[in-house]
């Protein structure tokens, strides 16, 4: 089971929160023209890396927030989290 | 090549099973190959396969970084049906059942193919419907469904609970009878053992490192025993194919997940066919041993760690209680894990890529063991000849960028949600 410090409620089991996907994909700009290539790298494209990873969680179960997670794919090991204003570099 | 049949089995009986031939050769790679196939499990010992059989191309690699039918071929849950709804996945894995049906006989190995139906549980009347659609459109492509009603679902499976007080009482079922389950194992060796009759390289422990390109073709693959050049190369690394993209820049509609399995101890024939429940994911079939083999969701988040977490195993097992309660007197024998490479519409890519020479196999999900012939087949096709077979026309690459999707379970791009 991971252990998840949720920004907002502190550290936490896995099962209060639900997965939301890599968090580095970038929704295009609104109100502008958006190619053909945006569209497919926002809705279909993923880097998924073996290795560090950031990536989106939802604290259902919980504070309802969602906040980002920098974990490794490869050991689960959870580096860093953070609320969504914040970056993780 | 030595053949199996009972003959050879009593004739080396008598030197103690001591004298029996290898099944494949551990070669050291060759300096140039016509086709270098990554990673030897089903999928890339079968393209090897068919390059050698159908299209007569016999310098071929076959490179793994593990051994052979370490990875997926060896840890799945060995389902075989073709049970789709559109007609691309249909065509395809229909042409596979065929393959399935002679492959022990074409192989001189028994891969055990066991065709004892697969019962897909609807646990509402919507549910039934949209299995009335599937079947119907299965035998629009010529194949075998069977809309079962509560009462021939009880008489197949009477252990299941049929009770007043079950939260999801069963309704009925959607039933594929030439389904069924083989020896993954054995599917993995078979491949080998002919392939490397007929001259193909099978080299274990190597690993790829990088790949040359030059003027965007294809010049061969640097690996841990060092550069082999090819005129094509072939991508068949299931749940590594994100690792490979990233070494040729490519980005790819995959993400990498995990899904685990697990079987209990063995007992007495219980279950004959495969069953999956329909109101949560789980699935199970009984294996020859006896033991129950069952699977379902996906860990839930990207992972390449190849062992799973126990959360996932418990709810998918919740959903195997609430089916078949007696499986709660049952002990776990192991679990395992496995990963994944999740397409964005959750069917596969078999394709030529921008890269002229590099072929492309991918995406098939938790689906993959099924389709290993027929994605052996329709890939050396492709390989062989530069262009698709009309089996994998749809299997493209770029069909996320031009809209045509096989989205078979309407998941859209979230594969971790189940």
């Amino acid at each position: 089971m991971l252990h998840i410090n949720c920004p907002f409620c502190g550290l936490r089991a896995q099962k209060e929160f639900a997965y939301g996907g890599d968090a580095t994909v970038k929704r295009p700009e609104l109100n502008k023209e958006v190619s053909k290539e945006e569209w497919d790298n926002f809705v279909y494209m993923r880097k998924s890396p073996r290795g560090k990873h950031i990536e989106l969680w939802h604290h259902i179960s919980g504070c309802r927030q969602w906040f980002k997670v920098q974990r490794d794919t490869a050991t689960h090991e959870i580096f860093k989290t953070a609320k969504m204003s914040e970056e993780i570099v | 090549m030595q053949k199996y049949s009972v003959f050879s089995l009593i004739k080396n009986a008598f030197s103690d099973h001591q004298n029996w031939e290898v099944a494949w050769k551990d070669p050291t790679p060759k300096s140039e190959y016509d086709v270098v196939i990554i990673g030897g499990g089903g999928h890339g010992l079968a393209t090897a396969y068919y390059l050698a059989k159908e299209h007569n191309i016999t310098n071929v690699a076959v490179i793994e970084k593990g051994w052979i039918g370490g990875g997926n071929v060896g840890r799945n849950t060995t389902i075989i049906r073709s049970n789709f709804l559109y007609d691309a996945n249909a065509r395809f894995n229909e042409f596979g059942m065929d393959l399935w049906r002679n492959l022990s006989q074409e192989l001189n190995f028994n891969v055990m193919f066991s065709p004892r139906g697969i019962i897909n549980l609807a646990h509402s009347d919507a549910q039934m419907n949209a299995y009335a659609r599937r079947g119907n459109s299965m035998r629009l492509n010529g194949i075998d469904a069977k809309l079962l009603n509560r009462d021939e679902v009880k008489k197949l499976i009477p252990m299941a609970d049929f009770s007043d007080e079950v939260r999801f009482p069963i309704f009925g079922g959607l039933m594929q009878p030439s389904a069924g389950t083989a020896r993954h194992d054995g599917v993995a060796w078979g491949y080998a053992r002919q392939a490397d009759s007929m001259g193909v390289d099978i080299i274990q422990h190597c690993e790829v490192e990088g790949f040359d390109v030059e003027g965007g073709k294809i010049k061969g693959v640097r690996t841990s025993k060092g550069v082999i050049k090819a005129k094509k190369v072939g991508l068949c690394v299931a749940g590594s194919t994100n690792i490979l993209a990233e070494k040729l820049n490519m980005t790819l509609p995959i993400e990498t997940h995990l899904l685990q399995a697990c079987v209990s101890e063995p007992v007495k024939p219980v279950l004959d066919g495969v069953v999956t429940f329909g109101a949560g994911h789980f699935y199970i079939s009984q294996s020859d041993k006896g033991e129950m083999v069952m699977g379902g969701d996906l860990d839930g988040y990207n992972s390449y760690a190849q062992r799973g977490n126990l959360p996932t195993i418990q709810h998918v097992l919740t959903g195997g209680l609430a089916l078949f309660p007696f499986l709660s007197r049952l002990k776990m024998l192991r679990t395992w894990g496995g990963i994944m490479d999740m397409s964005m519409d959750g069917s596969p890519i078999i394709d030529k890529t921008h890269i002229e020479g590099l072929y492309l196999n991918c995406g098939w999900c938790y689906g993959g063991f099924k389709s290993t012939p027929v994605s052996g087949w329709t890939f050396a096709h492709t390989i062989a000849q530069d262009r698709l077979h009309e089996l994998n026309a749809d299997l493209t690459l770029n069909r996320f960028s031009n809209g045509y999707l096989l989205d078979e379970k309407g998941l859209g791009t979230k594969t971790w949600i189940s």
